[in-house]
This record gives C-alpha cells, structure tokens and sequence, in this order.
C-alpha cells in the first residue's frame, strides 16, 4: 500500500514538478498513483506467480493437485493489496476534487486484464523457472523493462500516433490507459488500443496455457 | 457392496517405467546456457528446450530407470503392501500412482478419488493454528470443506491435540505436529489410499494407533497400498503384498509369503564369514576376527538349523595383546527385528595372546522360525569396542515339521520354546443331584 504512493509521490516530484511530464491535463500526483495501483497489481502477481511454484517445491512432490492452482492462487493473492490500494485512492481524488463518472463501472474489466496479462507471463516464468534456475533474476529486470515501457510515469499521448499500434502490443499500456480514462476521465475511451492490448492478452494467456500444461507432467521431477 | 463391485479393478498399471537422469540434479540448468546454446545451433535446440523431456541418451548423459516395465492390477477393497530395499522404486510407484509424477513409458490407470500420504505433515503453515491447519491440510489433500467439518471432532481427538488446537503450528512439538498431520491424513475419505512409510511417527502408542486406523480403513472396503519396511504392519494389515527389486515385481503374494521369502532372499544369509588374511581382516593392532559362524550342534555352516536344533554360535580372533580383559557380546533379533536376547563373555583376564575360539550353543526348541540375525561386538581394552558388526551372521529357523499336529498355520510368536504341560486331577466331579431335595438358589 505504501509503495505505490511513495512510487508516485518520487514520480510527481522528478518528473511531474522537475521534468515537467505531460500528464493530460489532471495533477501529475494522481495520474501517477491512478497508474501506480494497477501497476503494483501486476508486477506482484508477476513476481508472485514466477516463484510460485519454486516455493512451494515440497507440495509438487508430495501431494497431486492441478498445478495452476499455485500460479493463479499468487496472482490472487495481489488482489487484496490492490483493493487497500484502491482505498487510498479515495482520498487523493477528494483532494483534487475529482469526482469519478459512469465509467468507474468498466475496472472491473480492467483489473481482470491486469490479472490476466500478470498470470500469462506468471504461467511462463514459473514454468521456465522449474527448469532453469537463472529465470527469476530476470523477474526484477523483466518488470523495470516492462514499467517503463507502459505509460505509468507518462501519458501514452507522447508516443508518436505511427506508432501506437505498436505500442499497444504491451497490454499493460491498454490496461493502464483503461484505468485512466474509468477513474480520471481523462484521453479517450481506450478503443483500438485495448483492442490490440485484448489480442496480446489471448497470445500471451492461450502460449503460457499451453506450455504450462506441456510442463506440467515434468515439474515433479525437475523441481 | 455388491460382489461385482468388490472385485473390480481399480488400479491398473501396464508397463510402467520411470527413468531418471543421473547426475543432472547437481546442478539446475541456467536459461542462459540454454539461449547460448539456442543461438548458436538455433532449430536443433530449440526442440529440446521446448520439449518435455529432452530426449536424450546419445548426449552422454546416464539415465537410471526407478521402474520399469511393471504391471500390475489392484481390486478394490484391496489393501496391497508394498515392500522392498531402498531404490526398489517403491516410493516413485507411489506418486506415479497419486499422479504427482508421470510415467516415462507404459500407463496407469486409475478409478476413484485417491489420496496420499506420502509424508507427512506437507502443507502444514506454522503461522497459522492447529485448527486453521487441519482445513487447510484438509484441503490440498482432497477433503472438502464439509468433510472436513464432519470429522473435525474426530480427528482432533485422533491427534490428542485438543488443548493446543488454537496455539499456531510452528509453537508446537514436533511429535504434536506429526500427530496433527497424521490425523488429518488418516481421516481423508478418498475410495483409494497411498500410504507411504508414515507410520515411522510418534511414540509407541500412537504408532499402534495408527497401525489400528490403517487396520480400519482396510477394513472399510477402501483400497490402499502401503508402502512400509515395517514387515509385521504389512503381514498384519494387508491382503497381498509385492516385493519389488530394482524397480521390478519379484515376488508376489500373501504378505507373510512374500514377506519371509523378501528376507530370504534380498537379506541373504550369511551362516559363516572366514577372514584369511590377518592384516586386512577387520579389528586393529589389539584384536582381529578370524572366523564367525552359525551351524548346527555336529553340523556344518551349510547344514539346516530347524526348531528342534541345537545350534552353536562360534567365533574365532586374534587376540595380539597380553594383558588385557576380552569380552564378546551377541544380540539376536528376529526378522521383524524384535530384539529376541542378548549374551555375553568375558574371556577373563587370563586369556592369553593368539587365535582364539569362543562359542555359546542354543537349546532347541527354543526360537521360533523364521530369519535372525546377529550383532556382534568385541571389546578387549575394556569399555571400548573394538569390533562391532550389526549383521555379522543371519540365519534362517526352519519348521522342524513335526510337533503341529493338523495345524499348519505359522507359530505366533518371537520365541517358541517347547514347554512341557502337566496336567492333573484335583478333585472329584459333583455328583449329579438325585431326587428332587435339590433347591433353587
């Protein structure tokens, strides 16, 4: 809980006061803690989720169970941090007196896309993690990556409109912008962009499915 | 339970086999190793990191096979005991059967809702408390939620553990947690049960707890496999037992069959061991064993020793110090490693230096059948053993035959010591009333 607001709270002072980063026209403080909840969400079911199974080492071998259990239990688990995140949120849209519409009713959605996109690349990690051991240094890395290259710090409107089709194969970035526009009100209802970010979710969802199953079989004996 | 039922099978293996890697464990595999290689012979490799089980073999890479080509069909309402030495595949039976591992070829089949106790205890969180554990335990092996609440009572009784049911796990004893974890696992209500050697908890009693919930399941028509080294719980507990070797059946059977035929055979006995050479013969510069053997009374270590017989235990060493004191003790244990007696000499401080011969004889009719074994020990400076050999000597008690009469069952007991009855008159009956003076109390 504290972490993304302390996260926000350097965001606003370096980029939002010092850098100057455009922030669509609401305070930068909360377009970057607006950001930062479900950012937090996801990197924790991420990181959760790719050591899942390599913490949980002596369940594999001892008792059967189906295995996806333990990839989607940990993603579970950043929910409820997300929902005390969220009621920090109160607050700082009653002090910049934004008073959310209608569309608050569509994060739903979107939190299930964090989820979604969070135990795709979690199935991958953790599978890949059973095998090969080096797998989890790369989590860290992966997410600072994947952070900046989703518009939590910035507003998605810098990127150049050539190459937003692009931009939205991060599926974050649609989820991110999502959010945004359900709370704040701000851009435009996220169209062709979560259409993209919704065809990255299927591939990365059905690939780490489908090769977590293919592992599945073997976890036992390589854990 | 119709007849039909009672015999159909439930389990059926058809030639499985599990092969293991050798040496591939030391050291888990970096990604990055696996990307170099990938980059270097892209199409080649990616196959393999992709796959499964890289299929291997011509990569110098050894592979042990825990199983193989084993079959075999269990009926329902079976309890079927499995026993064997270590890495007789036992263990990985077990969790091929409970799905927890897959098969490298051949295929299982299962019907029913199973459960295992393969250890105990796994899934226990010591943050939380005895009685959030017992759900929680409950649930990753199987129960539901409701099942779990209508045997609560049940298994916290099982477990003794009443008192601390609110105190977390990690505050606990241990042998409070094994009883914990055990009793939560023997209460699952699956139809097919894996046990694996978790009756090795607790103390003497609970451990004969156990053994009598295992006796009831088995005796509620559910079907289950037990894997134990505990040769008399396996005699006692199941209907028909197997012995596997090197990831192989060997025997297969009645327990008692299979069992004395496993110590037989896999524990082979040793009736006789010679050391000919003084210098490598085990001791030190104080004392050396030469010779140790168990033969008949005017027999030959190769000779059968029955009931009936007599039989001598001799021991033959090198004593190369003068002045010191000698003593020799034996244990005999029986084959479920009952501790049937012990013996020992003091050779006195007068034995003098060179080979020496000490022995003791067993009267007939004294042990009952069946393998023994004997632990030797052999002190000279006094209080410090020299030598000590926990299986110097076994040797088998065969029926002499004769004495049963029409039974033919086995002899219960660790002894069978032939005790002569007596038996005598004491009094005259009553005398049977005559007339009709006789009154009713």
């Amino acid at each position: 809980m504290v972490q993304p607001l302390f996260i926000a709270l350097t965001l606003s002072v370096f980029l939002g006061k010092l850098a100057k980063v455009p922030s669509d026209g609401v305070p930068y403080p909360v377009f970057a803690y607006c950001a930062m909840v479900p950012w937090q969400l996801f990197s924790q079911a991420l990181t959760e989720s790719s050591n899942s199974l390599v913490a949980n080492d002596r369940l594999i071998t001892k008792v059967y169970f189906p295995r996806l259990v333990i990839p989607i239990s940990a993603v579970l688990g950043g929910l409820v941090d997300f929902a005390i995140a969220c009621c920090v949120l109160i607050p700082f849209l009653t002090f910049y007196r934004i008073v959310p519409t209608a569309k608050v009713l569509m994060l739903p959605i979107f939190v299930l896309m964090t989820a979604l996109i969070a135990l795709g690349a979690g199935l991958w990690l953790s599978a890949l993690n059973v095998q090969y051991r080096d797998v989890r240094y790369t989590v860290g890395f992966l997410v600072q990556v994947w952070f900046l290259a989703t518009p939590v710090a910035y507003p998605t409107s810098v990127v150049p409109q050539r190459w937003q089709a692009w931009y939205g194969l991060n599926p974050m970035v649609g989820v991110i912008e999502g959010f945004r526009w359900a709370i704040l009100g701000v851009g435009k209802a996220p169209g062709h962009l979560l259409a993209v970010s919704v065809a990255a979710i299927v591939v990365i969802l059905g690939s780490g499915l489908y090769y977590f199953r293919r592992m599945e079989a073997s976890f036992a004996d390589v854990i | 339970m119709s007849s039909e039922s009672m015999n159909s099978v439930v389990i059926r293996c058809e030639g499985i086999g599990k092969r293991y890697r050798l040496g591939q464990r030391q050291r888990y595999r970096a990604l990055r190793d696996t990307l170099t290689d990938a980059l270097r012979a892209p199409f080649r490799r990616l196959r393999t990191a992709l796959g499964p089980k890289p299929a291997g073999g011509s990569r110098g890479l050894e592979f042990f096979w825990a199983l193989k080509a084993l079959s075999l069909e269990i009926r329902q309402g079976e309890v079927l005991g499995i026993i064997g030495r270590n890495g007789a595949g036992k263990s990985t039976l077990l969790k091929i059967l409970s799905r927890i591992t897959e098969p490298t070829e051949g295929r299982a089949e299962i019907r029913g809702r199973t459960g295992s106790l393969l250890e105990v205890g796994t899934g226990f969180h010591p943050e939380l408390t005895g009685r959030e554990n017992i759900y929680l335990n409950g649930a990753i092996l199987g129960m539901t939620k409701r099942e779990i609440e209508r045997r609560f009572d049940e298994i916290v009784d099982f477990s003794e553990c009443g008192r601390f049911l609110d105190m977390p796990v990690k505050h606990y004893s241990s042998g409070m947690y094994m009883r914990l974890a055990f009793a939560v696992a023997a209460h699952l209500e699956t139809e097919i049960l894996f046990v694996d050697e978790v009756l090795a908890v607790g103390d003497a009693p609970f451990q004969k707890k156990c053994l009598g919930k295992m006796g009831e399941v088995a005796h509620q028509g559910r079907t289950v496999l037990f894997v134990s080294h505990n040769l008399l719980a396996v005699d006692s507990l199941c209907s028909r037992a197997i012995c596997l070797h090197e990831g192989k059946i060997v025997m297969e059977g009645q327990p008692r069959k299979v069992t004395s035929s496993y110590l037989q055979n896999w524990i082979s006995a040793t009736t006789e061991v010679i050391y000919d050479d003084i210098s490598t013969a085990p001791g030190n510069e104080r004392v050396r064993l030469h010779r140790a053997c168990v033969r008949p009374l005017n027999g030959s270590p190769a000779d059968r020793i029955t009931v009936r017989t007599p039989f001598i235990v001799e021991f033959e060493y090198w004593k190369l110090v003068e002045q010191n004191t000698l003593e020799l003790g034996v244990n005999v244990y029986n084959e479920h490693g009952i501790h049937l007696f012990n013996t020992w000499c003091s050779g006195g401080p007068t034995t003098p230096a060179g080979l020496l011969r000490s022995w003791f004889i067993v009267p007939g009719d004294l042990l009952n059948t069946g393998a023994h074994r004997i632990e030797f020990a052999m002190e000279v400076a006094g209080g410090i053993a020299e030598l000590h050999f926990d299986n110097l000597l076994t040797f088998e008690i065969l029926d002499a035959g004769d004495l049963r009469g029409l039974y033919h069952g086995d002899w219960p007991g660790a002894v069978r010591p032939a005790l002569k009855w007596t038996t005598e008159p004491m009094a005259a009956p009553p005398k049977p009333a005559s007339n009709g003076e006789q009154t009713l109390p």
